[in-house]
């Protein structure tokens, strides 16, 4: 018991000791709003890494690993087989609590960047973000190339939302690096948490975390919130639009 | 011009989903049908989930029926007591059929079964449309007489009502049946069913032509209008901007479709009508017998907004 409490201080000590850089991020806009006519943006995330006294002085090249996850969501994805001739949903898988939307982000090819094991504890690249599933009765992420994680991995990927890009940050100076987040038409509702990872030869030096935001803003919001909890009063707007519309087509219409 | 959907949740070409309701308003004012059959495809078709697509075409229909109605009343051409029948079994399919959508939604099979009942509904009604309208093309060019109208076994049934102005004495049982199946398939296609009504009010029922269309278009107006307060309630599907687009095109092109359907003969327009209904029914089995492109289909289950 004691050793343990003393292996764990020293690790924390040693921790806080090999821990002699900084990130400083920020993201150009915190907020993004959906509008009626939004067709996608795109967000620009921007950071220095800062040296302290304790730096090694050696230590000159970086690598940096930004993950950004959207809201979590339970997905389904189904799997069609051909029964009686015609294409059936037949096999699924729940997918619980991931990112709708994600994207990872690196200066150069995630493997050149840290060890396979590394990669795979600090969730680097597609193939090792964690991705929960239901197997009847229990919860576990799968191997990487199982069909249903890949499938939805790739559909994902498809309508944009979860995408990686090993050449997307840049280091514009060897401390001040920048990169873009692309986010498509139909992109989700909710808090972005964004995290920031700092290698140096393989080793993960620090890290640092940053978030925003997307919001449906005016009409749009408005359609969208009324028609969820006030189900009844949107139908009968609906219904009433309907008559109106067919009343003054017949009246503009009218033969005399 | 991109306007974005609140409930389909995507972008959409303001201007091509006009045109869209535009064409099928003019197809719909042709042949006197509100046009949900062509409408819920080319809707699937530009990538909107075919759950969002029967709900919104609903409140589509409604205002296309709607106006039509309207007209009908002022020439006296709806039957009100048979309306009323008709509508009484027409609710009760609505709800049956918004509740039977809600369960296969569910089960993960709404959109199976949506293509399914397309295939069977879609081949079937079309192919005795055409050979019908085929039929009656031949006799008009032999130049013989139409075969005289006899009463069938719907006439022996019991429970008789006189309905004054279509003037027909005619048991209320087939009429509810009719009504409640009409509902029930328009409510899980998002279908007015006006397509299939009226060939069954006209051949089975022995309506006459004065008061067919116009009390059919009663039925659909109002099984529409509760299949829309019901999708809205129960599923929250009903995307109200993308219906308005759809019924400003739509009531447009029905008026200029109106007028070109005067043109055309009636035989002719029922083997036109046909020959669409067909297509669209080819097309949907055609989807579920090649294999898709994809395998895999996702579905969120509620994002944490």
């Amino acid at each position: 018991m004691m050793r343990t409490l003393l292996a764990l201080l020293l690790v924390l000590l040693l921790g806080s000791v090999a821990r002699a850089e900084r990130l400083i991020v920020s993201v150009s806009n915190h907020r993004v709003t959906v509008t009626p006519n939004y067709s996608g943006e795109e967000l620009v995330l921007f950071g220095s890494v800062e040296k302290d006294a304790t730096t090694p002085a050696d230590r000159t090249a970086y690598d940096l690993v930004v993950t950004v996850m959207g809201p979590r969501a339970d997905m389904v994805t189904r799997r069609k087989e051909r029964t009686f001739g015609i294409w059936i949903n037949t096999d699924y898988r729940q997918f619980l609590q991931v990112p709708s939307y994600l994207a990872l982000f690196a200066n150069r090819p995630f493997d050149a960047i840290t060890s396979p094991e590394i990669a795979r504890r600090q969730q680097i690249g597609l193939n090792n973000v964690r991705l929960t599933q239901r197997v009847s009765g229990d919860f576990a992420d799968v191997v990487p190339n199982d069909a249903f994680r890949s499938a939805f991995i790739r559909l994902r990927t498809q309508r944009g939302l979860y995408r990686e890009d090993p050449s997307a940050v840049t280091f514009l100076t060897p401390t001040l690096f920048r990169t873009g987040i692309p986010l498509p038409a139909e992109v989700p509702i909710g808090t972005y948490e964004v995290e920031i990872k700092l290698f140096a030869n393989g080793a993960l030096v620090t890290k640092t975390e940053t978030a925003f935001e997307i919001v449906k803003v005016g009409f749009e919001q408005f359609v969208a919130t009324t028609a969820r909890q006030n189900g009844f009063v949107y139908g009968l707007a609906t219904v009433a639009m309907a008559l109106m519309t067919g009343w003054m087509a017949s009246i503009v219409f009218r033969k005399d | 011009m991109q306007l974005y959907l609140p409930i389909a949740d995507l972008p959409v070409n303001v201007f091509l989903v006009l045109a869209m309701g535009a064409a099928v308003g003019f197809v719909s004012g042709m042949f006197g049908i509100g046009g949900g059959f062509l409408m819920t495809p080319l809707l699937i078709f530009i990538g909107i989930t075919p759950a969002v697509a029967v709900a919104s075409v609903a409140s589509h229909i409604a205002a296309s029926s709607f106006s039509g109605a309207l007209t009908y009343w002022r020439r006296r051409a709806i039957d009100p007591a048979l309306a009323s029948v008709l509508l009484s079994g027409g609710v009760t399919g609505t709800a049956l059929g918004v509740w039977t959508f809600t369960q296969l939604r569910a089960l993960g099979q709404l959109d199976l079964m949506i293509a399914l009942s397309y295939v069977v509904l879609l081949t079937t009604v079309g192919s005795l449309m055409f050979s019908e309208g085929l039929r009656a093309l031949m006799r008009t060019r032999r130049g013989a007489v139409p075969p005289r109208r006899t009463h069938n076994w719907i006439h022996g049934l019991p429970l008789k009502m006189r309905f004054k102005r279509s003037k027909i004495y005619l048991s209320v049982i087939p009429v509810l049946i009719v009504g409640t199946v009409i509902g029930f398939i328009g409510a899980i296609m998002g279908i007015g069913g006006g397509f299939i009504l009226v060939p069954i009010m006209i051949y089975l029922l022995r309506v006459p032509t004065s008061t067919v269309i116009g009390t059919s278009m009663v039925l659909t107006l109002v099984t529409m209008l509760v299949a829309t307060m019901l999708h809205a309630v129960t599923n929250h599907l009903v995307d109200a901007v993308l219906a308005l687009i759809l019924m400003v095109g739509g009531v447009t092109g029905a008026q200029f479709g109106a007028r070109a359907g005067q043109k055309i003969r009636g035989e002719q327009l029922r083997l036109l009508l046909g020959l669409l209904i067909l297509s669209v029914g080819v097309r949907f089995a055609i989807e579920l017998v090649i294999q898709p492109a994809d395998l895999f289909t996702i579905r969120e289950l509620g994002v944490g907004t």
